[in-house]
């Protein structure tokens, strides 16, 4: 397993270099004036354009500057936007933001979705199951900017304060995770009807093992592997793809800020934004794989 | 505290009387009720068996040998499945009729079984230390270190090599056989009385299958347990067992001590039974050589359901459904001409 994981992590080189590499490409090394606008209606005085394309680098190769670009990354040095501002500091308050969201996404996705499947798939057709149906079908098809508006009106809420505290972030949580948290609760519910007629159930009953036991134990452990899986990478997801609901709550995390970026074409924190995010999500896909082979012995890594 | 049971025999009831057998399966009916009808699987087994003894049950594949199994221990899929009358009175308590709680007691301690195919019967995803280690720890209240402990043992007892080092071992990591012995052990833990295996040796090698029988038989030896062996091979049930059973569309057809059946055959669907086979060389062989198929349980033939397969048929047979009788006091027959093979020479 170690081989595996160090051969994937050494796979994970290449993906990391060359998606980096095609979003810094498109952001900075596309033709076209990357300061046009930054001066009001005017066009910018040559003065400042000389610096500015001095200061980033901007007259260099395209592959020399984004070497220099990786070599700074490397140091943890994200360079500064066009006002001065270290983009590493706007990480460094974005970031915790965002994954305190994402937990608590995956964690009511966890909770909420596994419960329900897990009560449905035993009782499969009955009020409960037909009624959870329904939900997780309404759930999934409106978009999460519907749920997250009507949310906010139905339940009164505010923004979210800038240090966006746990119990804040509860609500837009649930709706950041409802999408997922429907499909884990169907996800859930097949599994178990999959499972409970199982010989390896029958045998935990024949041995007389308390009810609770069997479904606790026996049946969940193994309904349970491809929900985990799902959840793992849906926390690697969920990271990045809080733009809408982040918007909505105004939480200044990392979709406020990448939103933001855009819309102020500050090509470093994009680009930055986008290289940590590959980067989670490549090491949350090795985890996952890891995480498999834990959770399912009979999977080999070779 | 030790969880070592001293048996004690005779068996007694509820009030302390002599209550017969240790297990009794009592006028059995099971249907399944699926989408293209009811199916009549069990229609009125009755068997019993006793501690230190080995009951065969025989009978091709769908005669409801497996459906019995699964309704002694409890395990029926419900639904489909139910049960629609009988009894099984176990030390002469009924099972069907006794606490949810109770009955669960009853199983893995008094009545334990060990399942054809122990890849699917044993769970993928915990090693075979933890899946033995359970029934002490959840059942006798013991520590998660006697737990195994105890697990090594009896690893150990059905003679799997290295045994406390392969606790950590998955299913899928042993070998049929040895796979089959863990099975075993696992169905060993608390000590059963009866221990029921439905088709043990079917999913191996021939020459496993001996093995296993040999340490079935072996076991059951030591630890007088009664055992109901589950089999469609004839030559398994010479060696090993004490009675049989034979099973045809949910019903016992013939029931005898081992010898008297293979001596004088007195159900014409047992004769074909042996007939289809060669005398000298019975092992390995499967009962499929009788012609025509089983019957369509959703459609049981009238009168006898083996009329439409028996070579002595006649008007009656599709007419009535002839009797399980007894004959000479020791083994019995449903056949209308049971008397007649009986008192052949
Ligand atoms: N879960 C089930 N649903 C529907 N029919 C079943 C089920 N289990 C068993 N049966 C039917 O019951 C009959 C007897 O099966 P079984 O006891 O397994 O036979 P065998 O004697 O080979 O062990 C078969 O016809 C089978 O189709
Ligand atoms: S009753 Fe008739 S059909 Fe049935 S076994 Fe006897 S002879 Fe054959
Ligand atoms: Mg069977």
């Amino acid at each position: 397993m170690g081989r595996y994981a160090l051969r994937r992590l050494l796979q994970a080189i290449p993906v990391f270099i060359g998606t980096t590499f095609l979003i810094w490409f498109l952001v900075w090394g596309l033709p076209g004036d990357p300061f046009a606008g930054r001066c009001g209606e005017k066009q910018c005085p040559a003065a400042y354009v000389n610096y500015m394309t001095e200061k980033f680098g901007l007259d260099d190769p395209l592959p020399v500057q984004y070497l220099n670009y990786l070599k700074n990354l490397a140091t943890g040095n994200f360079g500064q936007t066009f006002n001065g501002i270290e983009i590493g500091e706007l990480l460094a308050q974005a970031f915790p933001i965002s994954i305190k969201l994402a937990l608590v996404a995956v964690a009511a996705e966890a909770l909420i979705g596994i419960t329900a499947g897990v009560l449905t798939g035993l009782r499969r057709g009955s009020f409960l199951d037909n009624l959870v149906l329904v939900s997780t079908l309404v759930l999934i098809a409106l978009p999460i900017f519907v749920i997250g508006i009507v949310a906010r009106y139905a339940f009164g809420l505010a923004s979210v304060s800038p240090e966006a505290p746990w119990h804040e972030l509860i609500i837009p949580g649930l709706i950041l995770g409802s999408g997922s948290l429907a499909y884990i609760t169907r996800l859930t519910r097949v599994n178990i009807v999959e499972n409970r007629r199982a010989d390896y159930v029958r045998t935990a009953v024949a041995k007389g093992l308390s009810p609770g036991r069997v479904t606790g134990v026996h049946l969940l452990r193994n309904s349970m592997i491809p929900v985990v899986t799902w959840l793992g990478l849906d926390l690697g997801a969920l990271m990045g793809g809080a733009i809408v609901t982040e918007g909505i709550f105004n939480i200044r995390g990392i979709g406020g800020l990448l939103f933001g970026a855009i819309s102020r074409r500050e090509s470093g924190i994009v680009v930055s934004i986008v290289a940590i995010l590959v980067l989670v999500y490549l090491i949350v896909n090795l985890l996952v794989d890891l995480l498999y082979g834990v959770l399912d012995p009979r999977i080999r890594y070779e | 505290m030790s969880d070592i049971k001293v048996k004690t025999a005779p068996v007694l009831g509820v009030d302390g009387r002599s209550a017969g057998h240790l297990l009794e399966i009592d006028n059995l009916h099971v249907e399944f009720r699926t989408r293209d009808g009811i199916a009549k699987v069990i229609n009125g087994v009755s068997y019993h068996v006793d501690a230190g003894e080995t009951l065969a049950v025989l009978g091709e594949s769908g005669s409801g040998k497996s459906v019995t199994a699964q309704t002694i221990m409890g395990i029926l899929d419900t639904p489909p499945g139910f049960v629609t009358d009988g009894a099984i009175r176990f030390r002469g308590k009924d099972l069907l009729t006794m606490g949810k709680d109770e009955r669960r007691l009853v199983r893995g301690e008094g009545i334990a079984m060990v399942f054809q195919d122990a890849l699917s019967a044993l769970n993928p995803v915990f090693t075979v230390g933890f899946q033995i280690a359970e029934l002490f720890r959840k059942r006798r209240g013991m520590s998660r270190a006697d737990g195994y402990k105890r697990a090594a043992e009896l690893l150990d007892l059905v003679k799997i090599p290295a045994a406390s080092a392969r606790l950590r071992d998955f299913p899928h990591q042993f070998s049929g056989g040895m796979r089959q012995r863990v099975m075993i052990a696992m169905a060993l833990a608390l000590d059963p009385e009866v221990l029921i295996a439905d088709e043990p040796t079917t999913a191996l090698d021939v020459t496993v299958q001996a093995q296993i029988m040999d340490l079935l038989a072996e076991i059951r030896r030591d630890r007088n347990m009664g055992m109901i062996l589950i089999t469609h091979d004839l030559g398994v049930v010479a060696d090993v067992a004490d009675r049989i059973a034979v099973m045809y569309a949910g019903r016992i057809v013939e029931q005898a001590d081992v010898h008297a059946l293979y001596g004088k055959p007195c159900h014409p669907y047992t004769l074909a039974l042996l007939d289809s086979l060669p005398r000298l060389d019975l092992k390995g062989q499967e009962l499929n050589t009788i012609k025509g198929l089983p019957p369509n349980l959703l459609r049981i033939p009238s009168g006898c359901a083996f009329h439409p397969r028996c070579r002595m048929a006649r008007d009656i047979c599709s007419a009535e459904r002839p009797a399980l009788v007894e004959l000479g006091g020791v083994r019995s027959s449903a056949c209308h001409f049971a008397e007649e093979l009986y008192g052949r020479e």
